[in-house]
Order: C-alpha cells, then sequence, then structure tokens
C-alpha cells in the first residue's frame, strides 16, 4: 500500500479524536515534519544556509584571527627598548576586541547587532554571519597566537639568519607550522562556530533550525522537526570532524621516519 | 671584514658582554672558547644582529649594521649561520630548506637554487636525501644539512653557533670534518665551539671569553701550548 494514502488516512483518523497504534502515530507525525509538501526540502535549504554561512563566517573568523595574532605576538616579541608606538596602539584595540567578544555571550552579540548596529537592515542571514565571523575571529586570534608562541624561537632565527625577512619568515616557516600545530582546536572551533550557526535563527537568518521551528508551529508538533534538526547537525560535524582527520594525517606526512 | 668597537650587551641589568673590540679579517678562522655563560653565543649572535647590541658599532665591510636604516636582511645573505640545535625546518623536505631562502631573496631561480643544492649536497655525501624531510635524518646528516642550507646563499663569512654540542660522540666527526673542508677552501668562519682538537688544529686565531670579556687571544699553538691568563690555565686544565 501506497505511504502517502497510509498518512491521508491515519491523520483523518487522528483529526477524528480515534487513538491509533504508537507507531501509526509517529509515522504521521514524522511525514507531517519531513515529507508532506516537499517540507525535507526545506530542512535541506536550510542546510545549504548552514554550510554558507559556517563557510563565511570562518573565513572572516580566520582572517581577523591571522591578523589579531600576528600583531599581538609581533607585539609580544619585541625587543625591550625597541618598543614601536604605533604597534603599541593596534596591539590595544585587538585586546580590547578580544576582552569584548570573549566576555559576552554569543546571543547577546547577535541581538546587539542585529537590533542595534544594523537595525534597519533586513538582511538577517547576512547580519549573523557577520556577528559569527567577528565573535570567531577572537577566539581563532587566540588558538593561532598560542601556535605562534609555542613554536621554538630558533625557527624563526633560522629563517632571518639566511636574510628572509620578517613577512617570509612568517609565511613558510612560522605559520605552517604553527597551523598544523593548532589544527585540532581549530576543528573544535570549527564545529562550534557549525552548531552555533543555529543562534542566527533567532534573528531571522534562514538556515535549519528556523525552517524546523516554522515547521514545528504549523504542525503543532515540536519533537520530530528538533530531533531531525538534531540529528542533521550530528550528521554534519561527524562529516567535518572525518575531514579534519584526514588533514592532520595530510600534514603529518613531514613527521614520518 | 668585520669591525667590532665597544661591543655591549646585556639582557635586562645582566651584563653578557662588555666593551669586546675585535677584528676579524677575510679569511680568518676565528675559534671562541670559555665555560658556559661567558658570552660566546651572545657575540655570535650579535655579528648578524640576531641579537641587538646594547651599545657599540659593528662593521661588516664598511657599513654599520647596527644603524637602523640598514637592510638587514640584505647584510645576513652574506653571513651563513649554523646553529647548535640544527633549526632544520621541518615542514619541508630537505631540498626546499636548502632553496628557499636563496630563491625568496631573488639570488637564484629555483631551477638554479635545486642545481646547487644537489652540487652542495653531493659534497657533503647527502644527494641522496634531497627529499626526505628533518625527522629522516641523523643528527650529524641534520647539521651538515643546516651548513648546506647557509652555503647556498653563498656567504662571504660562516657563523658556527657550537655546531656539534647536539650530536652523538660518533657523529662530531663527519661534521668537523665539512667545517675543516671549509675551511681549506678559504672561507672567513667564526666558531664558537668545545672542541679544542678543532680549534687547534684548524684556527688560525683563538679567542677565550669569559664573563663577558676577551680575557686572551692568539694563535693556537700559544693559546694552547703556553697560556698566560690564570683563568684560561685553569679553563684548559679542566677541559684538556
Amino acid at each position: 500500500m501506497d505511504l502517502t494514502q497510509n498518512y491521508i488516512i491515519w491523520k483523518d483518523m487522528m483529526k477524528a479524536g480515534e487513538s491509533l497504534p504508537a507507531w501509526q502515530e509517529a509515522f504521521v507525525k514524522f511525514y507531517q515534519a519531513f515529507i508532506d509538501g516537499n517540507r525535507w526540502q526545506q530542512y535541506l535549504e536550510g542546510v545549504g544556509v548552514t554550510l554558507i554561512v559556517t563557510a563565511m563566517a570562518l573565513l572572516l573568523g580566520i582572517v581577523l584571527g591571522v591578523v589579531v595574532a600576528v600583531i599581538r605576538t609581533a607585539h609580544d616579541q619585541q625587543r625591550i627598548g625597541q618598543r614601536n608606538w604605533l604597534l603599541g596602539i593596534v596591539n590595544a584595540i585587538c585586546q580590547v576586541y578580544v576582552t569584548i567578544i570573549r566576555g559576552t555571550p554569543m546571543m547577546v552579540q547577535l541581538l546587539i547587532m542585529s537590533f542595534v548596529v544594523f537595525k534597519s537592515s533586513r538582511q538577517f542571514t547576512l547580519v549573523g554571519t557577520l556577528t559569527l565571523g567577528i565573535n570567531s575571529g577572537a577566539y581563532v586570534a587566540e588558538i593561532i597566537r598560542g601556535g605562534l608562541m609555542s613554536l621554538d624561537p630558533g625557527q624563526a632565527e633560522a629563517g632571518r639568519s639566511l636574510g628572509l625577512g620578517y613577512a617570509d619568515t612568517m609565511r613558510f616557516i612560522v605559520i605552517p607550522q604553527a597551523f598544523k600545530a593548532i589544527l585540532p582546536a581549530l576543528g573544535n572551533e570549527f564545529i562550534i562556530l557549525l552548531k552555533d550557526t543555529s543562534l542566527i535563527s533567532v534573528i531571522g537568518g534562514k538556515e535549519v533550525l528556523y525552517f524546523a521551528r516554522a515547521i514545528a508551529d504549523r504542525n503543532y508538533e515540536q519533537m520530530f522537526p528538533l530531533v531531525g534538526t538534531a540529528c542533521i547537525y550530528l550528521v554534519l560535524v561527524l562529516i567535518f570532524t572525518w575531514l579534519q582527520g584526514k588533514l592532520e594525517r595530510r600534514l603529518r606526512q613531514s613527521d614520518r621516519r | 671584514m668585520i669591525d667590532v668597537k665597544g661591543l655591549c650587551k646585556s639582557f635586562g641589568s645582566n651584563l653578557v658582554l662588555d666593551h669586546i673590540d675585535q677584528h676579524i679579517d677575510p679569511g680568518e678562522k676565528v675559534v671562541v672558547i670559555g665555560p658556559s655563560g661567558s658570552g660566546k653565543s651572545t657575540f655570535l649572535r650579535c655579528l648578524n644582529l640576531l641579537e641587538t647590541p646594547t651599545e657599540g658599532i659593528i662593521t661588516f665591510e664598511g657599513t654599520d649594521i647596527t644603524d637602523p636604516k640598514v637592510d638587514i636582511n640584505a647584510m645576513r645573505c652574506q653571513m651563513g649561520m649554523v646553529f647548535q640545535h640544527f633549526n632544520l625546518f621541518p615542514n619541508m623536505t630537505i631540498r626546499k630548506n636548502i632553496t628557499l631562502a636563496p630563491v625568496r631573496t631573488k639570488r637564484m631561480t629555483q631551477a638554479e637554487a635545486d642545481a646547487e643544492a644537489m652540487r652542495l649536497l653531493a659534497r657533503v655525501g647527502l644527494a641522496d636525501r634531497a627529499e626526505s624531510y628533518p625527522a629522516q635524518l641523523s643528527g650529524g646528516q641534520k647539521q651538515r644539512i643546516a651548513i648546506v642550507r647557509a652555503l647556498a646563499m653563498k656567504p662571504k663569512v660562516m657563523l658556527f653557533d657550537e655546531p656539534t654540542s647536539a650530536l652523538d660522540p660518533e657523529m662530531v666527526g663527519e661534521v668537523l670534518d665539512v667545517m675543516k673542508e671549509l675551511a681549506h677552501e678559504g672561507m672567513t668562519m667564526v666558531v664558537v665551539t668545545h672542541e679544542m682538537g678543532f680549534a687547534r688544529e684548524v684556527g688560525s686565531r683563538v679567542l677565550f671569553m669569559d664573563q663577558g670579556h676577551i680575557l686572551e687571544e692568539g694563535k693556537p699553538e700559544q693559546v694552547f701550548g703556553n697560556p698566560q691568563n690564570p683563568r684560561l690555565r685553569d679553563f684548559l686544565s679542566k677541559v684538556l
């Protein structure tokens, strides 16, 4: 028998107030949450938005993070008596940025960005992406700074002693090695970011949770859309964890003996 | 070639070098010996400004390199340095370790640098390791590669900072052989070392340092054969 016919019959029976066996009831709710009216397409659309938002926020976060980390490391590793005042000011700005972002909740930042800073904007998803990127940048900056500081100073010295400039030394010697060291922490930050995209539904960003809640409200049934959303996130995280493992193994090729 | 005048270096309140004056001529092999903490390494690291002198002037081929306006990278291109802990770049193959600096400083094309790297590697007997990573090599091999890496820039002077101190005793010989060969070819060298045999055999001049001062200097026969300074006599009686 066709599943759609089953669904229609059982749904009408439920509406009429008849009590169905638990599995039939679950089937109706599942069908309602994911299949009826091609609702799975909405979830799919939400996943697409989630991935795009994550990618763009990650990009912004890494760019911000690298800039802040390099400035702060350069400032901290200056020789005593040769302090550059311009670097001091930029470093202070970076410190304020990291302190404010890490010291306030993500949710509050989102609400402020949406209802105060960009209150006339209707681009909710974009505002959410921007906020996530700025938020992530502060954490990524601290992760990268840790990586840069942990590297043996002899590596940078060897680069400089060969006549390479500061920028080349960072680009070819320090950053690639630091990147390998911080990859697990960076992967962790990426996963947090991926899950935090669900928060932008609060300001009207159209990602998975946004659609799930709309569907739940329409059907007066919360469990299936919400648990479904949880499963979607879990699968995404598992995929990226697997990819991260592959990347780590590739970067480790210079360690083999 | 290198002229040092009134060089002082302090870390905080700790005076490590106290008014050092030195002149190094082209082709000289200057060996610096002395106890730990005497300022030998700091002196060497000041010569290519890895440490910024607190006071004093260092002139390299007529250019005052302590002048902040001097392009220090261009100066360092002409001074090779070899470190105690090799400091090879573990994220690159040996070939890339050697060719990175010549290519990035636009002294050679990648092809020229590759050819030069292979020529130098063949000289130290490691041509077959060009595509290996540093982690795959022994300490002695790493240090020979580090010497090759510095030589690839065709420097006018080579600075060695305790190049054999981190090596297994068995591997010291292979590194010293490369350095001796380099010395015979007429390279100007400044070597900080605890290898007294090397100092005696290769050095054209020996400096004995203690507590930031050069207490005695002269030809190896003189410094080792007839030491004048009591601190040097004490030091030699312990190490020889």
